[in-house]
This record gives structure tokens, C-alpha cells and sequence, in this order.
């Protein structure tokens, strides 16, 4: 659906210093119905990266294509009418406030020459779409900020867009707020079959609504793939820092000082086993203290869900033969079942 | 008390300025809001940026602006008997009081249309409107309350200006009180005329306040 290739943004810096880039060898590709997010901190290329699909920030170089249409390549008349079917909303909603919530959600229909009566018949059904109906002569002045967003998206999908680009859409709201409102764009999602394009600086909303993520920094994309595997599997330490809270990979402090990166004397493995997807649920641990007589000490355990799919990790001390411990990595293994060395615990007395 | 001539002669006064305040301020919105908003919109950054125009446009503003008016009324003499055909006169002096009035207003236009969130503008575009679109169905609708106010401000400056006008036989209070109450020295004529000029602004500003209230969604109570 939106294919982004080798995307530069750089902008001269003023006074003659270094040009800046915002933007470097980004390659991101969105398939039809997808709720694609993009993750980083402020400052890290993400907004102006959601810009470029619909050409609001042109690119220095690379090629963006929407629905297969080359948006670079469009004059200004036909860049207009591309930009009808690509929505967007923002983070502080960018109604006017002159116009009342039907009046905003009209504007688009306005401005692409939908005759009055047309108008209404397409406006009435948004307004119950995004639960509406009753506030439709109230100004925005009047409504909450969660309320103020279902204009926004009401007004976004009034062209019948095929691509929705949040910017931001959630974090000026409470928690609460945020999660009605992620809730209604993921139905929107599944409804009409919406292209979602969301950037945002909070995990919790990637974990919440997304198929896949990229995550940026310094302007470029450091890691992307399904949220699933970006948060089960995350590999730059960028990623790490935003999926650790969420998820929880990391052990309690007071299970960490005793841990060693050397075997010691009286010391035991530990071993982190993740269970991802439809294995979360083998029984491994039994398994193992049943075939190899091996006595597992669980330090810390977390099953989380992402995406619908159980994602759990399990720290657990072996205690016992050190043979048997590399038989026991290798059963884990056959059960398809990620295991690594944490490292080696001492005895407590020590 | 005031004789009945005075009291004519006073009516006749405020007629002469409410006469030439409505004309300029009106013609003067016609040139001074076209222009403002163009200032607004070809500023760096903004929707048609226009170095070149918009350091023009602004130069001949400033010019406009930085000549004090009595100065003003007397240096475009010929251009006044070119447009009116007199340089004397209430209609004569709706010619310097509209080229006083004209840049002020694009100046107050333009500092209520650049208070518009840019907000609003990137969405516009993101719909894809065109910047004439986006000028008419954002900008001046959400300028409007800002508008409003700095026109109630201007047509609040032209009453003052008009009583400068008398300078060329303009009428209006303001020559009715120099020439009255000055220069015959009749304090209770000078003191009328300072009542009715003071109501005057009051009226006109609160009329301004409150349709720049009606006009204004921004703060309304839930």
C-alpha cells in the first residue's frame, strides 16, 4: 500500500554549518490493511518520516508511492487530489474552532466540491461512527480531548480515505482516553479495512493497536518487522530500552547480584527460556525435571500478551549435574523454545 | 445651556464624522484586508512565503504608517483633488483618512491571521486544499474575532484622525471644536463636543467587543 524508498530529508543548515539530516536510507514497506507503527523518541525523524507519505514534508531524495501512484512525481493540482484518500490526525487535533464538530467534520467534503445534501448524508453516518451524533452542533471549545480526537478521525475518514496517518493521535490524552481511542482506530482498522500509519513515543501503543513497528533514531530506521517479533526478539538496544518495561525481559535486582558471567565454586546456571506464540504453553520445565533429573529453581517468570499472542519468559536456576544442564538446553531447543545463558548464580551464603 | 444653532451645528459635526469613519474605515478594509492577509501569508514559512513581496508590501505599509497624519493629509494634497476633484471638504478628507486607514488595517489583519495555529494549516493541506481554499475556509474564519477586534480598534483611530481633517475644511467634531471651542473660545462647545466623541468610541468599541465575542468559539463553556 505505501512503499518508502531510500528516503534522505536534509535540510542546509542555517548560517552554513553542516546540512542536517533529518531523514537517512529509510526503506519501509506497508501492506493494504495494516496498522503499521513507528516508534522513537522526540527528535528522532518520526514525525517528519509520517509527512512524506503525504508529501506535507517533500523528501531530498528516494521514492514514496501510495496505493502504487508515485507521490513525488504528481504535480501541485494532482498531489491535492492524492492527498483526499491519505487522512491524518494530530496530536492536538488541529480543528477549527470557528466550525462546530459537523462543520469540521464537513470541511474536507467542502473543500473537495461535495454539493450540501451530499454532504450531510456522508457526515451524520461518521458522527455515529466515532459515537458523536449528539454533539453535532457543538463547538470544539465544548468537548474533551478524547472527544475532540473522534472529530478529528471523523473529519480524516470524511473523503473515504485509503490510508490513515496518526501523528501522535494519543499522547496529549489520559490513559484512559488513549485506550478508547486506540480501540477506535483498531476497529476502524478491521472495519473498513483502513491502512493505519501511526507515529508515537509510547510503546504501550504499539503494543496495543500495531501489526508491525519500526523504531527510529537519528533519523533512520534501526529495527522493523512484526511487533511480535520486534518485542519477543529485540535486537538494537534502542528497541530494548522500549519493549524492557512493557515486557518485562529483565530479572529483580536482588536475583541480579548474585549473578556471575564466570562459573564459581558451588555456583548454577541460569537459564532464560521464552516461550513465544502457541509453544507459551509446553510444558518444558516438567519435562525436564521429569526425563533428566534436574531440579529447576524459578527465579522469575512473565507471560505477557502482545498482539493476541502469548509471550512468556521463564529465569529459572538448574540445580545439579552440569552435564545435565547442556541436556536440558538441548531439550529446550527441541521444543523450539528460546533458551540462553544468563550466567551463574552463586550461592546466596556466599 | 447650548443654543439650538449650536446643538445643530453639533448634530451636523457628529453626521459629518460618522460619515467619513464609515467610508474610510470601509474602503479601507476593502484595500487593508486584502492586503494583510497576503503580508500574513507570504512570510517566511508560511503558505505562498514571498521574500520579495512581502519586503515590499511591507515597506509601503511602514511608509504609510510611520507619516504622522496631520503631515500626511497635507503632503497627498494632489492626490486627494485627483481622486475627488477637491482638496476641501468632508468627501475630500476621506482620502487621506482612508490611506491612513487602509495599512493600518493590513497591519491588524495581519497580526490576526499569523495567530491562526499552524496547526490548522498543515491540516487544510493534508486534505488537500488549495491556499486560496485554505485562506477562505481557515484562515479568515478563524482570524475573524482578531479581525474584528483591530478593526474596532482602527475605526477607533479614525475617529481620532478625523478630527485632524478640519486642517483641509474636513467638518466633522474635531473642527467643529477647534473652530468653535478654541478659536472662539466657547468651553461649553469644546465640552459638548468631548462628551459626543467620547460616547462615540465607547459605542464603537463596545460594539466591537461584542461581535468580536459572538464571533469567537474559542472559549466557549461546556
Amino acid at each position: 500500500m505505501i512503499t518508502l524508498t531510500n528516503i534522505r530529508k536534509t535540510y542546509a543548515a542555517r548560517g552554513g554549518g553542516d546540512p542536517v539530516h533529518a531523514l537517512a536510507d529509510i526503506d519501509l514497506s506497508i501492506g493494504r490493511g495494516e496498522v503499521f507503527g513507528i516508534i522513537g523518541r522526540s527528535g528522532a525523524g518520526k514525525s517528519t518520516l509520517l509527512r512524506t507519505v503525504n508529501l506535507l514534508e517533500s523528501p531530498t531524495a528516494g521514492s514514496v508511492k501510495v496505493d502504487g501512484v508515485e507521490m513525488t512525481a504528481l504535480s501541485a493540482a494532482e498531489l491535492r487530489k492524492a492527498r483526499h484518500s491519505i487522512g491524518m490526525i494530530f496530536q492536538h487535533f488541529n480543528l477549527l474552532s470557528s466550525r462546530t464538530v459537523f462543520d469540521n467534520v464537513a470541511l474536507p467534503l467542502e473543500l473537495a466540491g461535495m454539493a450540501k445534501a451530499e454532504i450531510g448524508r456522508t457526515v451524520e453516518p461518521l458522527l455515529d461512527l466515532v459515537g458523536l451524533a449528539d454533539k453535532r452542533d457543538r463547538y470544539p471549545a465544548e468537548l474533551s480531548g478524547g472527544q475532540k480526537q473522534r472529530v478529528g478521525i471523523a473529519r480524516a475518514l470524511a473523503s473515504k480515505p485509503k490510508v490513515l496517518l496518526s501523528d501522535e493521535a494519543t499522547s496529549a490524552l489520559d490513559p484512559e482516553t488513549t485506550t478508547q481511542i486506540l480501540h477506535l482506530l483498531a476497529d476502524i482498522n478491521r472495519r473498513l479495512g483502513l491502512t493505519i500509519v501511526l507515529i508515537t513515543h509510547e510503546i504501550a501503543v504499539i503494543k496495543e493497536i500495531c501489526h508491525k513497528v519500526a523504531v527510529m533514531e537519528n533519523g533512520r530506521v534501526i529495527e522493523q518487522g512484526p511487533v511480535f517479533d520486534i518485542f519477543a526478539h529485540p535486537k538494537h538496544p534502542t528497541t530494548r530500552s522500549f519493549v524492557d518495561p512493557v515486557i518485562n525481559r529483565g530479572i529483580p535486582d536482588s536475583l541480579r547480584d548474585r549473578l556471575s558471567h564466570q562459573p564459581g565454586p558451588g555456583s548454577n546456571p541460569v537459564l532464560r527460556i521464552t516461550f513465544t506464540g502457541a509453544k507459551a504453553t509446553t510444558p518444558v520445565i516438567s519435562a525436564i525435571s521429569r526425563r533428566l533429573d534436574l531440579d529447576l529453581n524459578i527465579w522469575h517468570g512473565q507471560i505477557d500478551e502482545i498482539q493476541g499472542a502469548p509471550f512468556g519468559t521463564l529465569v529459572v536456576e538448574a540445580l545439579g549435574d552440569p552435564a545435565r544442564v547442556d541436556a536440558a538446553i538441548a531439550l529446550v531447543k527441541e521444543n523450539n523454545l528460546g533458551v540462553e545463558v544468563l550466567g551463574h548464580a552463586l550461592p546466596a551464603n556466599h | 445651556m447650548l443654543s439650538p444653532q449650536i446643538i445643530d451645528l453639533l448634530i451636523k459635526g457628529l453626521l459629518d464624522t460618522l460619515h467619513m469613519v464609515a467610508v474610510s474605515g470601509a474602503i479601507g478594509t476593502l484595500i487593508g484586508l486584502p492586503i494583510g492577509v497576503l503580508l500574513a501569508v507570504t512570510g517566511r514559512g508560511e503558505l505562498l512565503q514571498n521574500f520579495a513581496f512581502n519586503k515590499a508590501m511591507g515597506a509601503v505599509v511602514n511608509m504609510t504608517r510611520s507619516t504622522p497624519f496631520i503631515i500626511l493629509v497635507v503632503a497627498i494634497i494632489p492626490f486627494t483633488r485627483l481622486i475627488a476633484g477637491t482638496s476641501i471638504g468632508t468627501n475630500a478628507a476621506i482620502v487621506p483618512l482612508t490611506v491612513a486607514a487602509a495599512p493600518f488595517i493590513a497591519r491588524v489583519v495581519e497580526n490576526a491571521v499569523r495567530e491562526v495555529d499552524r496547526g490548522l494549516v498543515e491540516a487544510a493541506q493534508a486534505m488537500g486544499a488549495t491556499p486560496f481554499q485554505i485562506i477562505r475556509k481557515v484562515l479568515l474564519p478563524e482570524a475573524l474575532p482578531g479581525i474584528v477586534a483591530g478593526l474596532t480598534l482602527s475605526a477607533v483611530s479614525l475617529v481620532g484622525y478625523s478630527a485632524m481633517v478640519g486642517a483641509v475644511g474636513g467638518g466633522g467634531l474635531g473642527d467643529l471644536g477647534i473652530r468653535y471651542g478654541y478659536q472662539r473660545f466657547l468651553p461649553d462647545v469644546m465640552l459638548a463636543v468631548v462628551i459626543v466623541l467620547i460616547v462615540l468610541v465607547q459605542i464603537v468599541q463596545s460594539t466591537g467587543d461584542l461581535i468580536a465575542r459572538r464571533v469567537n468559539k474559542r472559549n466557549l463553556k461546556s
